[in-house]
């Protein structure tokens, strides 16, 4: 896909949305030329530049905190039989779970701030890289073991030459896959119990203020926190695992 | 240099080797030939310190085998460079791995703290100059294997396993990377112990070969093959004769 496709698919989206609004012609739907102007003033002289900022810090920390704790127990299970057959049921039944439902549980146990919304992103985003890097470590060929082993790695020269860098991938695989879900969710949270945040933000101007254009400059903004975290996760695949990329 | 005596192994309560007997003399050129699950490849793993016999002693150099000694090179089939990292990376892997330990005598050997030949004359001698910065996925069954020699050889072993090492490739592929292993055992000097399915293989690579039956192999046939390795050998009629004379012993094996 090239840079200059993705530039004129968003143009075009644009468009779309402009003519929409002319045809709809009500308050409920600005257009863009009422909008960006208004995601800009927001931007620069209104607060938005701190809802964002605050909403991003949540989503990177879930992320991090998903990373550091998700790819080590993965890579674990992946080379322990034993641990994995005795984690397996346990991961299996909780995989599946809408992390969302859990949202008022969190909420009652950890109550305001940033830290429930933290720990919504992570155990969405926990699990998926758990099972990934814990697949990707068992498809590991065997070949591949001894021959590294033969060359005189041990335990921890075969984590470090071989189960880390084979991890990699997975890791950045479960985080593209799921940094969608986790800014959904991320805007749901922030509409509870919280005084900042962009979900907050376009809550406010939706149902309080009433101010349409602003709420769409919010909507515009957390879709591209979204797409930010997404290009950002996918312009690290790009260069950390330049292999699966080649021809 | 190998000893093997009153060695068993078992493998899921199915006995491969039982008092089983084997020497190799340094320089030697061996092929384990046999059909499959005749217990070739254990045997080779357990040459390698992957595996470990039930009873009875092997002795590498007077010494027990309890993990992957530092000076013998193994070379399998296929699955054995990085995915992720170049013909070069590969091939700079086992120098890594020593630097990582250092001179531990364990994971590298007690005396050598560096790889002495450097790694641009090994991609050179093997032909990979020109592919060091390509990926596995990139480069030919071949060249993959050129590859994992070049890794192995590098860190001057004094004796190389390989299990089937040119199997999966094509035939005018095979029969160069077998000139080429046997051109390498004598500039390095290194003993050979090949694994193989294929009687010309067998032929072709081994002074000595080694016919396991079916399990457990406790008596096996051990047949002389000098000339293996001299110019022409592939179409004399020695060899031919040779290869007839496997393919029976196998058939009544």
């Amino acid at each position: 896909m090239r840079k200059r496709d993705v530039v004129f698919a968003g143009l075009g989206i644009l468009a779309l949305w402009q003519i929409i609004a002319m045809i709809v012609d009500r308050s409920i739907l600005p257009s863009p030329v009422v909008v960006i102007p208004v995601f800009f003033e927001e931007l620069l002289r209104g607060d938005m530049l701190k809802h964002a900022a605050i909403s991003f810090w949540r989503a990177l920390a879930g992320m991090l905190l998903a990373v550091v704790l998700a790819a080590p127990a993965g890579l674990v299970l992946g080379q322990s039989k034993k641990l994995n057959r005795f984690f397996s049921p346990v991961i299996y039944l909780l995989y599946p779970i809408p992390k969302v439902v859990l949202v008022p549980i969190v909420l009652l146990f950890f109550g305001v701030g940033n830290f429930p919304k933290i720990i919504i992103i992570f155990m969405i985003l926990f699990f998926q890289i758990l099972v990934l890097v814990r697949d990707q470590a068992l498809a590991l060929p065997r070949g591949l073991i001894q021959s590294v082993r033969s060359l005189g790695a041990g335990r921890r020269a075969l984590f470090y030459f071989v189960y880390l860098p084979a991890s990699l991938p997975a890791i950045l695989t479960a985080l593209r896959q799921s940094v969608g879900t986790a800014v959904a969710v991320l805007y749901i949270t922030e509409t509870f119990a919280t005084r900042y945040g962009l979900g907050y933000y376009i809550f406010l101007n939706a149902s309080t203020l009433l101010d349409y254009p602003a709420m769409y400059a919010g909507v515009l903004a957390m879709s591209l926190l979204g797409l930010t975290l997404y290009f950002s996760v996918d312009w690290l695949e790009h260069r950390l695992c330049k292999w699966q990329f080649v021809e | 240099m190998i000893t093997l005596s009153n060695l068993n192994f078992s493998y899921q309560s199915t006995s491969i080797f039982q008092n089983f007997n084997w020497q190799v003399q340094r320089g030697e050129r061996w092929a384990l030939l046999g059909a499959s699950g005749c217990g070739k490849t254990t045997l080779l793993y357990l040459l390698a310190g992957l595996r470990f016999p039930d009873f009875g002693r092997l002795l590498i150099d007077g010494e027990m085998i309890t993990r992957p000694r530092p000076q013998t090179g193994l070379i399998l089939q296929e699955y054995g460079l990085l995915p992720w990292a170049t013909v070069e990376e590969n091939v700079r892997l086992g120098a890594r791995i020593r630097s990582f330990y250092g001179a531990d005598g364990v994971h590298a050997p007690s005396y050598e703290t560096r790889v002495t030949r450097d790694l641009g004359a090994w991609l050179k001698r093997l032909g990979l100059d020109t592919l060091s910065a390509k990926y596995p996925s990139q480069i030919s069954g071949g060249q993959g294997q050129r590859t994992a020699i070049a890794r192995t050889l590098s860190l001057n072993p004094d004796l190389l396993l390989m299990d089937e090492p040119f199997s999966s490739l094509d035939a005018l592929t095979r029969a160069d990377l077998q000139n080429l292993t046997l051109e390498l055992c004598a500039e390095e000097n290194l003993t050979l112990i090949m694994v193989t399915h294929a009687i010309e293989e067998a032929a072709i690579m081994g002074n000595k070969i080694l016919l396991l039956g079916n399990p457990p192999n406790e008596k096996v046939q051990i047949i002389e093959n000098p000339r293996a390795g001299e110019e022409d050998y592939r179409k004399s009629e020695e060899y031919t004769e040779l290869c007839h004379d496997l393919h029976q012993r196998m058939e009544r094996a």
